[in-house]
């Protein structure tokens, strides 16, 4: 049961907002040493974990090319596209790209999103200019919300479409771990079930994104009020 | 046969240039916390499988002390200004779309197609890791492309890149971070320590009951371990199989399935998933950053109640 403070440590630590790197150390060493292991062992299994994890980071060599087309002009060229369509919301554009996103990792094509790939530099500014070029020039508090959505449809996306590929390593792990306790399932009975919660997930998610849109205008139109009533002098 | 290795050894070349380049920004007050920072980084990337483990361990400690102790600035490289940026976009017009579609593009590629190819009987590039390979052959790719393109001065790509990398800070590394915490949990049994706790927590007489704990368990314990894989077992083994599939004669492919999408609502509502939360309210300059797991929590909380009674009203009925 003392294991669970590393648990508790975490949670008080991420809510105070310390410093995550800090707190998941201070984590891992009581952890360890609440569990009976040396503190030479618990640094070692830190270190081993760190290593054999280093394809997390591979992503950031992207990040070169996506400052170099920022530095060319990336950003302001997206804005101008979707600027130039009429039609085009925050919601609705977010919407079209969370059933990309879905559809695509379903067929288990997830390296076609990415936060460092696809959302940084082509989603969040082209949602956030699909706002500007309907509402005008947004307070810094919307551009967050939207860029926040922005990640949010790629998460929920990915999340709920890749479930549905066969080879998807969840459905492997369920196989497996199944297989283990003397049960046999097929892979395309795992991806099958998945598939209602895909429907609920782009229903739900969806929603809330046409929801957005109301609430820009709304924020916006309140501000435009305000504004007025002050010029009115009221 | 390329493998994870030489991937490593480029990005270990990156944080190399970019430690370099902090420390010669004499813009950032800080320049010498993040030298070695991105250093140490380089360090792990470029010499990580041939240290030992202990070894490691210590370089990670050191990059903790710098992130902690509040060593890590904000560098200020020289970049183009707004106008310039909008007169480029207007010249170059959709091209500048190229480059930034062709990441994914070689991505999807390596893992599909590469990944196949045998040269006298040898893999052109590793299997196992052929989607990272790929990820890193899709940066190289586009990084040439976007050179030919817009014809940057020489260091401008590092640069740019140090720029972004500055404002994810130590974001970057956190990630990793949490996969170690997981391994120390697993060595110190924490796993079995919860899945005992929320398995003798909730009575377990009734269906609905024991679907409730089933998948807000997954959720919650998603939420404690950063990822449904690690809580999948546990949960499943403490809940799922002696309870839904062998006492109420619940589908087992029904219930592992649903049990893991109930996890990754929780994967939505926790910071301990940094890469899919934490990492991209850096990149995206959110000043809070909590602001994508909140953007989300509405959906997971609907969703999981959703999960919750899909699996009621489906697990018992196949």
């Amino acid at each position: 049961m003392l294991t669970l403070i590393g648990v508790l440590i975490v949670v008080v630590g991420f809510l105070a907002r310390f410093n995550p790197l800090l707190v998941v150390t201070v984590a891992a060493i009581a952890t360890g040493l609440l569990g009976g292991l040396s503190p030479e062992h618990v640094v070692a299994a830190f270190g081993r974990a760190f290593n054999d994890n280093r394809y997390v980071s591979v992503v950031f060599l992207v990040l070169p090319v996506i400052g170099l087309l920022e530095r060319g002009g990336l950003l302001e060229r997206g804005r101008m596209l979707i600027a130039g369509i009429g039609a085009a919301t925050s919601g609705r554009l977010l919407l079209l790209y969370l059933a990309l996103r879905q559809l695509s990792a379903a067929l288990g094509l997830t390296s076609l999103g990415g936060q460092a790939q696809m959302v940084r530099p082509l989603i969040a500014p082209m949602a956030e200019a699909a706002a500007e070029s309907r509402l005008g020039p947004l307070p810094d508090k919307l551009k967050f919300l939207i860029r926040a959505h922005a990640a949010g449809a790629d998460n929920v996306g990915a999340f709920f479409g890749e479930d549905i590929f066969i080879a998807f390593g969840s459905i492997l792990l369920i196989k497996g771990f199944l297989q283990q306790n003397g049960i046999e399932v097929q892979p395309l009975q795992l991806s099958v079930w998945a598939i209602p919660t895909a429907l609920l997930a782009f229903a739900i998610h969806g929603t809330r994104l046409f929801l957005l849109d109301r609430r820009l205008t709304r924020e916006i139109g309140a501000k435009v009020d305000a504004g007025a009533k002050i010029e009115a002098g009221e | 046969m390329i493998k994870l290795e030489a991937v490593y050894g480029l990005a270990g070349g990156l944080f190399a240039v970019f430690a370099i380049l902090s420390a010669m920004d004499r813009a950032n007050p800080k320049r010498w916390g993040n030298s070695l920072f991105w250093g140490l980084f380089a360090t792990s990337f470029l010499f990580g499988s041939r240290l030992s483990d202990l070894a490691n361990g210590i370089l990670v400690l050191a990059m903790v002390a710098i992130a902690g102790l509040g060593g890590l600035g904000l560098g200020r490289p020289v970049t183009t200004s707004a106008d310039e940026r909008a007169a480029n976009a207007r010249r170059l017009g959709n091209k500048l779309f190229l480059p930034a579609l062709t990441i994914p593009a070689v991505t999807l590629f390596g893992a599909l197609v590469l990944k196949t190819i045998r040269i006298g009987g040898v893999f052109l590039i590793d299997p196992k890791q052929a989607t990272v390979i790929s990820l890193g052959l899709g940066a190289l790719a586009a990084g040439a492309l976007s050179a030919v393109l817009l014809r940057p001065p020489p260091l401008a790509a590092f640069q740019e890149g140090r720029r972004l990398i500055d404002t994810v800070g130590w974001a970057a590394v956190l990630p990793q971070m949490l996969a170690a915490l997981g391994a120390v949990f697993a060595l110190a049994g924490v796993g079995g320590a919860v899945g005992g706790l929320v398995s003798h927590a909730i009575p377990m007489d009734s269906r609905l009951a024991v679907v409730c704990a089933y998948t807000f368990g997954m959720a919650l314990f998603t939420m404690i371990m950063g990822n449904g894989f690690a809580a999948f077992p546990v949960m499943t083994a403490g809940i799922g199989l002696p309870l839904i599939v062998k006492k109420f004669g619940g589908d087992p492919a029904i219930m592992a399935s649903i049990g893991m999408l109930s996890g990754f609502c929780g994967t939505l509502m926790t910071p301990m998933a940094a890469n899919f939360n934490i990492v991209p309210a850096a990149l995206l300059d959110l000043p809070d950053r909590y602001a994508v797991i909140k953007a989300q929590v509405p959906t997971a909380l609907i969703l999981l109640l959703a999960n919750t009674l899909l699996m009621y009203f489906l697990v018992f009925r196949f």
